[in-house]
């Protein structure tokens, strides 16, 4: 289902590695483990997945479909002056959408800051995920909320899609750039090793390293 | 206006559980008993401004009303993308507080000065600036900030003039005579005394975004002075839109944007920048000459 929106929405557009590499974890995280429908999308208590990486998109846009966030037919026109997808995604266009990402390193501090947000306010069994790509992690920001994360003890699932795409490599691996986080690794495209590796709840932050 | 800040923000967070407050060291140590009695809405994240800007966002986004603080250049020069996308592009807002201004932390040095504070939020939208010139202005502004989800910038500084005026939000006329000259916040005590003995009309602002501009329409008669404590000409673009149509001459008088590469405090750096009341009487009387 999901497989055949995705060349719906990549039709007419470039075939990127961005697009695809998504596609499992995205899919793993929808029609297993968030506790959100089209129905809860404006509920206090649902859980959060952020998109910290908000290039190639069509993998995102293609699960939201297929689970009834959007119409089908806003696949076929992405980027579009009348279409709400753009080649990032934009929350205040799409619903279920959390937050409006494309440039990158800004979706772990707003993880962090809305697992706070929701804590304060005694939601204590919603999860906060946040998907990042490993060329991302260039970008300092991220290393702030990293440290910060660790340093609080706080229980934020950060996914780490890991296509050894950043330009100078992170020698000795992601999981030691995640000091104090409990960590799994994972072939990205393995439904049953992600649906495992997300369902980790603990006293600290959680990294899923998902290789594809 | 930092003590003001503290006490008043302290027992906002006592009143109302909607606040948090996300702070990067500075000022830290003052807020201990807030953080203790609030552990789950008060963060100290370090020193990481990106980060405090990302927290203000995400906190944002659960419907809490968060305050971010610190030296105005790390608040809003550093962390300026975190402002536009993490606060602006998700169309939530927070209340900023910085101290420092333009040259508080003259002995510092360049780098702990934000001269251009109000520019950079110039160039997005819905952001309300508030720049109080007396500490007895900051707390009705602090307040009246959490009653809504809206952007909102206090910029505090050392420098304050002698009284308070609560009401000055929009323009507020103290001296009425010919030419408008406005005074942004600290602004005043200088103006006063550097106008003293001139016909001219003096107005007061704590608030100048959104600038009053109906306000500025009433007030201008063919000429106007601007006097801001911040990179001169920030007010040129708003003061322009609000006179159109309406003849006039504008002077925009403010800090300069050569880095003055000296040490000393606020009062000197009032005089380099020609903002001390000699040389804005020099720079007003040969404009209205």
């Amino acid at each position: 289902m999901h497989m055949k929106l995705l060349s719906r929405v990549t039709a007419d557009v470039k075939h990127t590695p961005s697009a695809h590499s998504t596609l499992d974890v995205l899919w793993v995280l929808y029609d297993r483990v968030l506790r959100i429908t089209p129905e809860t999308v404006d509920a206090p208590d649902r859980d959060r997945f952020l998109l910290s990486k908000g290039h190639g998109p069509a993998a995102y846009y293609a699960v939201l479909a297929a689970k009834g966030f959007i119409p089908e037919e806003w696949l076929d026109d992405m980027g579009g002056w009348n279409s709400p997808l753009g080649h990032h995604p934009d929350r205040v266009l799409i619903p279920g959408v959390e937050i409006g990402t494309g440039s990158l390193g800004h979706g772990l501090g707003l993880a962090v800051g809305t697992a706070l947000g929701l804590r304060a306010q005694g939601f204590l069994d919603t999860r906060t995920f946040v998907l990042l790509g490993d060329a991302e992690l260039d970008e300092g920001s991220n290393h702030e909320a990293i440290a910060y994360a660790a340093a609080i003890r706080l229980p934020i699932t950060a996914i780490v899609i890991d296509n050894r795409s950043a330009t100078h490599g992170w020698p000795g691996g992601i999981p030691v750039r995640f000091p104090n986080w409990s960590v799994s690794v994972v072939n990205g495209r393995d439904h049953d090793q992600i649906e495992r590796a997300l369902r980790v709840v603990s006293d600290r932050p959680h990294l899923v390293v998902a290789s594809v | 206006m930092r003590e003001t800040f503290i006490d008043t923000t302290t027992a906002i967070l006592d009143e109302d559980p909607r606040t948090a407050l996300v702070v990067a060291d500075i000022s830290a140590a003052s807020f201990t008993a807030a953080r203790r009695r609030h552990p789950d809405r008060v963060f100290n994240v370090g020193i990481r401004e990106q980060l405090m800007a990302g927290v203000g966002g995400g906190l944002a986004l659960t419907g809490m009303r968060p305050y971010l603080h610190s030296y105005a250049p790390f608040l809003i020069d550093r962390a300026y993308e975190q402002i536009k996308l993490d606060l602006g592009h998700q169309e939530t807002g927070a209340v900023l507080v910085s101290i420092g201004a333009s040259y508080d932390a003259a002995a510092e040095g360049y780098t702990h000065q934000s001269p251009g504070d109000v520019a950079l939020l110039d160039t997005l939208d819905g952001w309300t600036v508030h720049v109080p010139g007396h500490r007895d202005e900051v707390a009705a502004l602090l307040r009246a900030a959490a009653r809504h989800d809206d952007r909102v910038y206090v910029r505090l500084s050392t420098q304050e003039n002698a009284h308070a005026y609560p009401d000055a939000g929009g323009l507020r006329v103290l001296r009425r005579g010919g030419p408008l000259v406005v005074a942004v916040g600290p602004m005043l005590d200088p103006v006063l005394e550097a106008t003293l003995g001139m016909d001219v009309t003096v107005a007061y602002t704590n608030t100048p975004r959104p600038l009053d501009t109906d306000g500025l329409r009433a007030l201008v008669e063919g000429e106007v002075v601007v006097v801001e404590p911040y990179l001169a000409g920030t007010s040129a673009h708003p003061v322009g839109q609000a006179l159109n149509g309406l003849p006039h001459r504008a002077l925009h008088l403010g800090v300069g944007r050569a880095e003055v590469r000296r040490y000393g405090d606020w009062r000197d750096h009032a005089r380099a920048h020609g903002l001390d009341p000699a040389g804005l009487r020099r720079s007003i009387s040969g404009f209205l000459l």
